[in-house]
């Protein structure tokens, strides 16, 4: 296959930033979208000049560090996929495809098409936690059975990679599907139960603070979300949000 | 110098316990005057940082992603193994270890392998009290299944995600800290160098990938939790940044290199499909629990299948060769992943291999959708018969068991493996081999430690399935924390260490130094030029068979690769900002020198052993003829390597392993 790249090229933070086209060739329908930057890479390395900067580690779907705008589409066009499992095969010869970073006031350009998710961390620091010792003295773990569709809704919850595609492709730049992700598995789980007061407060002020927008109920995050985490965790956190008010 | 491992006296099954109520203690007040550096936050380095800060010590954590949650742990899949005995089917703390040491092929030690058995139920229960979501079954309870080399179920699981819900867990308990402000994280930060001061390890240099800042970071301990380097290869399973440079950095400094050639070889990894690919992706163990493994009896049905004229659903089941099944039938799909890898290179080798590279055999799923779909419609009293039905019933079971990963099949090869066998071959993935750790998990360097899949200690020359997991969190959350509280119960008089020193500034110096040649030096290759080529070598020559022949070459080209690399290497851009090239180049050159190293070793070594299979140590008759051939009179030992310049000029220690509580007798899996 024979393409024509439409990039974002940025050199730093406070660069302006501006689209550059690129073509590459030989492409094989095999390769996944991140193997067909690494032949751009490799070209423009040849070159002698700068290659694209991206994201990526594990090329196997499940670290949530790819964090590619493809098309208009976080991850690009195909579903239930991370870029690293984005494969060419979804293109066709001479097309041209737009390549952009995430693009949200909460997630700042770092370089090219990386961008800095440091706020999903902070989320996480304000209560995506259970505050339990690691010392290994805790009680056997089948002392409190757990229903099984609750650990299985915990567990669907719990698989969130923190990629950021649900920012990204909301209008709002909204993180409530990340945020009611954590939130959901916890308050499922009786181990989560005793601090979901202070956990949804903390985590959902966090969020506010780092410039996420609100949620309007579009879902365009679920759709996108290569994990298909469920607009229903959205739903648990707002419910969970309420009660925590009223108690406070 | 000697090599002590510090194994305590006493039963094996005291060992642990006694050196817990023996060790000297840090008081509270004081553990708040002492540093930790922890380098890497996977499973080790994420649950090492989280207890020691709960612990009271300083935490400075380092990691090169972007956060901590996306370490290289995450995509582990099958799960983690636990002496519970739930299943109430024998399982016991022995059994674990025996099945550890026996499976690691009698090359791991002893007495850690019975204290990582030990501690492993423990694992179960601080996991599931911060909120791990393992798989439950209706009652409530937690659900188990079975791995390669075992015959009890003891693997716990949260589908295919074991790993990424594991260290979710590790990364919410170090958040805890974080908010706390006992652990300072540094992410998208590489650790360049250790720094000695008064020969004990006393902090570290750093480079900030975004910005390019080389850094000074000192500590009274550091400690190393980088994973593995099976990236030497260039196509493995491991994440694009998995490097050795940490771990490569320590030796230089004086911690001995154990093991480097004992590579797991993963039996059910995705073929490679073209010169294009960037990474081999690992399909979990777990699949050979209702998978069966097959190949073609018949040569003109491999030609077919490959041809296109015949699919694999269409071959007649006595045309198939099951030859795990045949070679093996009391361990069948089941044995350990080094027998399982050795024996698809074998078929493939003799020309029964089903893709177009000829380096594939089939996973077949068939049986297991007729056997799961017949048992539910009976237990919904449905009809039994319907050939339809009970594919369709079947079929959900073992989405709801492996969903996930036939999902990532279909994505990678464009087929759907509910209704076609997938295609498996083995491929690179863990490595056993690390930096050398006594029972303190305490490097030949004094305060400097290394855990997880970064040290050498626990598996041997092969890894049961489930056994990393195991490995990475007992370490992080249980051994080290009491292990480095009996080194710093000395340091609580130090205070601060200051980074002014000339040891940092000489540290700070060659990092520099080495960066700087790699962007002024304007050679004719990219980085990635020399990693496919050292990758070459290493999987033709060092990888899954060797021989003498091989290894000598391999030894030789690696060699002269290095010198080419160090005229030729071409690295755009500058130090001063976010250079991915510029990062690779510096892990690269580790490799190059690694690589060396590793076929060294494996020269060394004049038997097979674990994914460690000698041409010319082969069982030539009786009941295992074929088989690989362990000898324990004369290489039932570590070699520990010590640096001391070029590979070629590193000097080999032994450290003899004792066999006290199992008898080393040859592995059988028949």
């Amino acid at each position: 296959m024979n393409l024509t790249l439409k990039i974002w090229r940025q050199k730093n933070a406070s660069d302006k930033g501006s689209m550059v086209d690129y073509k590459v060739s030989d492409i094989s329908p095999d390769m996944s979208f991140l193997e067909m930057l690494d032949v751009l890479n490799e070209q423009l390395i040849n070159k002698d000049e700068e290659p694209v900067a991206f994201d990526h580690d594990c090329r196997e779907g499940i670290c949530g560090m790819c964090s590619l705008y493809i098309n208009g589409e976080a991850h690009g066009p195909d579903r239930g996929v991370t870029t690293c499992q984005l494969h060419m095969r979804m293109f066709k010869d001479g097309d041209t495809i737009t390549i952009e970073p995430f693009r949200a006031t909460a997630f700042p350009v770092v370089k090219d098409l990386i961008v800095d998710r440091s706020s999903f961390d902070r989320i996480q620091h304000a209560g995506g936690f259970i505050s339990v010792n690691t010392s290994g003295n805790t009680i056997d773990a089948n002392a409190t059975p757990i229903n099984k569709e609750d650990a299985d809704d915990a567990f669907s919850a719990a698989t969130c990679i923190g990629c950021g595609a649900c920012v990204a492709s909301c209008k709002n730049s909204s993180a409530m599907l990340f945020v009611g992700a954590k939130v959901s598995q916890f308050a499922l789980l009786p181990q989560g139960k005793i601090e979901a007061t202070d956990r949804v407060l903390n985590m959902v002020k966090q969020m506010d603070d780092e410039g996420f927008g609100n949620c309007t109920n579009t879902g365009a995050c679920e759709v996108e979300c290569p994990k298909g985490i469920s607009l229903e965790n959205i739903a648990r956190m707002n419910r969970e949000y309420l009660a925590a008010s009223l108690k406070g | 110098m000697a090599l002590d491992s510090k194994i305590p006296q006493g039963p094996i099954k005291d060992k642990w316990t006694d050196y817990k109520n023996h060790i000297d203690l840090v008081n509270p007040a004081n553990k708040r005057n002492i540093d930790v550096i922890i380098v890497g936050t996977g499973l080790a380095g994420g649950s090492a940082a989280a207890t020691l800060a709960e612990l009271g010590y300083n935490v400075k954590a380092f990691c090169f992603q972007d956060s901590p949650r996306r370490a290289h742990s995450i995509a582990a899949q099958g799960g983690i193994n636990a002496a519970k005995n739930y299943q109430g089917d024998g399982d016991s703390t022995y059994r674990l270890f025996y099945d550890t040491v026996k499976g690691g092929d009698y090359r791991s030690r002893e007495a850690n392998v019975y204290r990582l058995a030990e501690v492993s139920a423990n694992i179960i229960d601080q996991c599931v009290a911060q909120g791990v979501p393992f798989a439950r079954e209706y009652g409530g309870l937690l659900d188990n299944r079975s791995f390669g080399g075992v015959l009890v179920s003891r693997t716990f699981y949260a589908a295919g995600q074991t790993g990424q819900q594991l260290l979710l867990g590790a990364y919410s308990a170090m958040n805890r800290q974080i908010g706390r402000g006992k652990i300072k994280m540094y992410n998208r930060h590489e650790m360049l160098d250790v720094v000695k001061v008064d020969g004990k390890a006393r902090g570290i240099i750093t480079r900030n990938l975004i910005t390019g800042e080389v850094e000074r970071h000192s500590a009274h301990a550091v400690v190393l939790g980088t994973g593995g380097y099976g990236n030497v290869f260039f196509l493995s399973t491991n994440a694009m940044g998995s490097n050795v440079t940490a771990g490569w950095k320590a030796h230089k400094k004086g911690a001995y290199f154990a093991n480097p050639c004992y590579t797991q070889i993963h039996p059910t990894c995705i073929p490679v499909s073209g010169d294009h690919q960037s990474k081999l992706t690992l399909m979990s163990e777990s699949l050979r629990n209702d998978g069966r493994i097959w190949v073609p009896k018949h040569m003109k049905d491999v030609e077919a299948i490959k041809s296109g004229a015949l699919k694999p659903r269409e071959l007649a089941e006595d045309d198939r060769d099951y030859y795990l099944e045949r070679r093996y039938p009391a361990f069948g799909n089941l044995v350990p992943r080094d027998v399982a890898s050795r024996a698809a290179k074998e078929r493939c080798d003799a020309g029964f291999g089903v893709n177009a590279t000829g380096e594939a055999v089939f996973l077949d799923f068939a049986s297991a959708i007729q056997r799961y779909g017949k048992e539910t419609a009976h237990v919904k009293g449905l009809d039994e018969n319907d050939a339809a039905l009970v594919k369709k019933l079947g079929q959900e079971v073992i989405k709801n068991k492996y969903g996930n990963l036939f999902q990532m099949y279909e994505k990678i090869v464009d087929q759907d493996p509910y209704n076609t066998p997938m295609m498996i071959y083995p491929a690179v993935h863990y490595t056993m081999g690390g930096v050398w750790v006594d029972y303190n998990l305490m490097t030949t360097v004094p305060g400097l430690y290394c855990i997880g899949e970064a040290n050498f200690s626990d598996h041997g020359a092969n890894r049961l399935g489930a056994s990393a997991l195991m490995q990475g969190l007992a370490d992080g959350y249980f051994v080290l924390p009491y292990t480095i509280g009996d080194y710093l119960s000395d340091d609580i008089r130090t205070g601060p260490i200051s980074t002014d020193s000339k040891e940092f500034e000489e540290a700070e110096n060659d990092v520099r130094k080495q960066l700087e040649f790699f962007v002024t030096n304007k050679g004719s290759h990219s980085v990635d030029y020399f990693h496919k080529k050292l990758g070459k070598i290493m999987w033709n020559k060092v990888g899954m068979s060797r021989n003498v022949k091989g290894l000598t070459e391999a030894i030789a080209e690696i060699k002269a690769l290095r010198e080419q690399f160090w005229k030729e290497v071409k690295v755009p851009g500058t130090n001063e900002e976010y250079n991915e090239e510029l990062a690779k180049a510096g892990r690269v050159a580790d490799f190059l020198e690694l690589g060396e190293l590793f076929a060294k070793d494996a020269l060394n070594r004049e038997e097979s052993c674990g994914g460690h299979f000698r041409e010319d140590a082969v069982e030539l008759d009786g009941e295992q003829k074929g088989e690989a051939k362990r000898n324990d009179e004369d290489f039932a030992y570590v070699s520990a390597w010590e640096y001391k310049g070029e590979p070629s000029d590193a000097v080999l220690h032994k450290e003899e392993l004792e066999f006290k509580d199992i008898e080393l007798k040859q592995r059988s899996y028949k």
